[in-house]
């Protein structure tokens, strides 16, 4: 299989993961591995005063030499706030330029603030950032973005967390029509079949969290995502057949049939 | 003694001075740890803690990697 070529590096693996809502750094070492993920989403969060001394650290259960870490700015709701947390995650990553921009615009929905992300990515570009950038399903702010040389456009399927999984299909198919850079869906996977639906419309790649930390056997969703997106790049690649709504078509031989 | 107030991701501290920011990552038992520092809203460069110097009035903010999505 060709490989996920972001920013000129190239991954095995079509399935990117987040680290947040597990239940401790083994759980989260472990699912990780069964994702086969190469590329692990992380957050940037204060220390708590004297309370770190002695603790495990995530950077301990996914060694940074092994996994590409990709430190987002979720929690951030405008460009300064997600401009200023990338700075500190490049220099708390050794100059590590690959991120994930996402501005949010409202807490109840955390659906993207285009306006803010449009401005955010600008700045980080022009600083030297390889910015793979969460947005909403509009192929036009999506072209946008990947204009101003995102490395990647990774659109929402539905709402973060939610599990509703593709929702809009066709606004998906719009993108891929149009997006060049690696088009990767963020957000709104559900379970495995989800996963391979994006994939099956051409999506390059999928970067879930809670589909796979918040099942109830997160080590073996993990392992049924990292199937379903196989599966479904496979099919795409593939080419399905047509879909032929009021002709049916046999699949054994019409003839030779017994008593005729 | 003199000492030296500063704001640490949001909160009040005192130290005494002088204090460097290698002295404060001491201080704050996060030595070894993989943190990244902000000072009055730049960067300070790892390479270069043993020879900043904080001020009165600094505002720091210390962060980690975290698991998230």
């Amino acid at each position: 299989m060709e490989p996920l070529v972001i920013a000129g590096k190239a991954y095995a693996s079509r399935l990117l993961v987040g680290t947040g809502k597990y239940k401790d750094f083994d759980e989260t070492r472990r699912a990780v591995e069964a994702s086969g993920a190469e590329i692990v989403t992380v957050a940037i969060r204060r220390t708590n005063i004297g309370q770190d001394a002695g603790q495990p650290s995530l950077l301990e259960a996914l060694p940074p030499a092994r996994y590409t870490y990709l430190p987002n700015t979720a929690g951030c709701y405008t460009a300064d706030e997600a401009i200023r947390t990338l700075r500190l995650a490049r220099e708390l990553l050794d100059g590590h330029a690959l991120v994930k921009l996402e501005v949010l615009g409202d807490a109840h929905t955390l659906y993207p603030n285009v306006v803010e992300t449009l401005k955010a990515a600008e700045v980080l570009i022009k600083d030297g950032f390889q910015v793979m950038v969460y947005t909403s399903d509009d192929p036009i702010i999506a072209q946008r973005l990947q204009d101003l040389g995102c490395v990647a456009v990774m659109p929402l399927a539905s709402l973060i967390g939610s599990g509703m999984g593709i929702l809009n299909p066709w606004n998906l198919q719009i993108m891929r029509d149009r997006i060049r850079v690696p088009l990767i869906v963020d957000a709104g996977v559900g379970t495995a079949s989800d996963a391979a639906i994006a994939m099956e419309l051409g999506c390059d790649g999928v970067l879930m969290n809670t589909a796979i930390a918040g099942a109830q056997n997160p080590v073996l969703m993990a392992e049924a995502m990292k199937l379903a997106v196989g599966a479904g790049r496979r099919a795409y690649l593939a080419g399905r057949m047509a879909k032929k709504i009021y002709t049916a078509s046999p699949s054994s031989p019409t003839g030779g049939l017994i008593g005729r | 003694m003199k000492s030296l107030s500063l704001t640490i991701n949001g909160e009040p501290r005192s130290f005494p001075v002088p204090l460097t920011v290698a002295g404060l990552v001491e201080a704050m038992e996060l030595a070894g740890k993989r943190v990244a520092i902000e000072r009055n809203g730049e960067i300070v460069p790892r390479s270069t803690y043993p020879d900043t110097l904080l001020a009165d009035g600094d505002k720091l903010e210390v962060v980690v990697a975290v698991g998230g999505g």
